[in-house]
């Protein structure tokens, strides 16, 4: 096998989502939708009674959620498809991670597959109502997506009502259950379980709640069908997954990797790194570190399981080595405490008070006692939430002190680091809470 | 019969009393603020009396025992 054949079968397989976009450089519109897709095989996803031919292919495909948690897309349709009344489908367009584009671009240049996705969705579970949850303040994204809805109304495409809905923009508020909090009329801020959404959630009705990028994987369940999913991806992890690459890259983005990619390729499909690296941050904001020597590790989650990170919602921030991972990390946590909803004890006081003594490490101002206080109060902070924001946190805060122990070191005995007097090199938006939650 | 009962705490209800703490402190500890922290969610059988109280002791009803 010579290089260049490999390199084409690797683009044929690992391009599904973004095909049309790379194939024709331009939004797709339904017209270009349906002749590159056709219809949304609706009705081999309708079943019956004793057949649900698309769940079936969902498990056999093995796909997963891609918003982050990675929950098996199948036994979430049947949970729901199982629950007591007409079931409801949510689309979570929300994404909240300041360093994910992901499901933004998704949309942008393929609004038709998330939708054919969603309605096919709603279909397998029997739901007659789709509603599309959006961040208020992406204007020109909720035109676009009124459009495409506009387009399938005219065009009589879909048997279930679509709705597009713009909801408070905040960190917290892309929590599953903040959206069905906010559908039924209250405040986008996380709801604790139980009862958990697939039994009980808008209009105490089942509630299907996916990422947008998991519904257009299954927009090509439904059409090509399990093996074709497989033939891209690991055995235990089949499938492409959206990354948004940013950072110390030459050519920031999104792209769309087969699961398993190992990190390194990613960073050079994004262009290589632009310097040299200290560390990537992986999943999001409330993902962890990973020191540069590990870039070798495939993207996948049971490959990053033993070093405690996970692939979350596709993100990779290329930390250079000129930048101080403890000042970066200490942005993120200001702005995770800021962002909190603000209803449980370790959100009100936990998540600040660590943030705080993560600030004062950066800042080369520890006290003798910061380290076991900050340990201490990051370690109580995961399982004590009604959602999973602290836990978040947390697991940044300490994967930064084992990423950056050195740094660590440096900063309790000499005080910060030259590089903590340089300008911060993250896109991390300002610690400032929500506006609103309604 | 007798079923297994789980410690269980509704974290948006809590205000972080500490009644809970002082009632179960075999179960129940509290953080620098005072919120709880559950240090077994598995109620022993010599404890459930304990417990019950503990319930029926929280201000807010954020306390409170399941099955399983």
């Amino acid at each position: 096998m010579n290089a260049p054949a490999r390199t084409a079968t690797w683009h044929a397989t690992d391009t599904r989502l973004l095909s049309g976009w790379y194939a024709t450089g331009r939004p797709a519109d339904l017209t270009d939708h349906l002749r590159r897709y056709g219809t949304p095989p609706v009705t081999a996803a309708h079943g019956n009674r004793h057949a649900m031919p698309l769940i079936r292919a969902l498990e056999a495909a093995g796909l997963t959620g891609r918003g982050g948690a990675g929950f098996p897309t199948a036994r979430k349709l049947r949970a729901v498809a199982a629950g007591r009344g007409r079931p409801v489908v949510v689309v979570n367009a929300m994404e909240s991670e300041p360093a994910s584009r992901k499901d933004q671009f998704l949309l942008a240049v393929a609004p038709h597959l998330v939708l054919d996705g969603a309605v096919l969705a709603a279909e397998a579970v029997g739901a007659d109502t789709v509603h599309l949850c959006v961040p208020r303040g992406r204007s020109a994204q909720y035109w676009q997506l009124s459009r495409a809805m506009d387009e399938r109304r005219d065009a009589c495409l879909d048997e279930v009502s679509l709705r597009l809905h713009a909801l408070p923009h905040a960190y917290v508020s892309s929590e599953s259950t903040s959206l069905v909090r906010w559908l039924d009329g209250g405040e986008a801020r996380p709801l604790g379980a139980p009862p958990r959404s697939h039994e009980r959630g808008v209009g105490r009705r089942p509630t299907l709640v996916h990422n947008a990028e998991t519904l257009a994987h299954l927009a090509l369940v439904a059409r090509y069908g399990p093996g074709w999913f497989r033939q891209a991806g690991t055995a235990q992890e089949p499938g492409t997954t959206l990354v948004t690459v940013s950072g110390a890259v030459a050519a920031p983005g999104v792209l769309e990797v087969a699961l398993g990619t190992p990190l390194a390729t990613v960073l050079d499909r994004a262009g290589g790194p632009a310097e040299p690296l200290r560390a990537v941050l992986l999943g999001g904001f409330a993902g962890g570190w990973l020191p540069a020597r590990h870039l070798g590790i495939p993207l996948s989650r049971q490959a990053l399981a033993p070093l405690g990170a996970a692939p979350g919602a596709g993100v990779l921030v290329a930390l250079p080595r000129s930048a101080c991972g403890l000042t970066e990390t200490a942005r993120i946590l200001a702005y995770l405490a800021a962002q909190s909803a603000g209803q449980c004890g370790p959100c009100r006081f936990g998540l600040p008070a660590a943030a705080d003594d993560f600030a004062a490490l950066a800042a080369g101002q520890a006290d003798q006692l910061l380290l076991s206080r900050l340990r201490r109060r990051t370690g109580l902070l995961p399982d004590r939430g009604a959602c999973r924001h602290p836990d978040g946190a947390a697991r940044l805060a300490a994967s930064a002190l084992g990423c950056f122990a050195d740094d660590v070191e440096h900063h309790l005995t000499h005080g910060a680091c030259p590089a903590a007097h340089r300008p911060p090199r993250l896109p991390v938006p300002p610690a400032t809470p929500p506006e609103t939650w309604r | 019969m007798t079923h297994t009962r789980t410690l269980r705490v509704d974290r948006i209800a809590c205000t972080g009393r500490g009644l809970c703490a002082e009632l179960l402190p075999e179960l129940v500890d509290l953080d620098e603020w005072g919120y709880p922290v559950l240090l077994r969610t598995t109620v022993p059988a010599r404890l459930r009396g304990h417990a019950r109280r503990a319930v029926a002791a929280c201000p807010v009803l954020a306390l409170r025992t399941d099955r399983g």
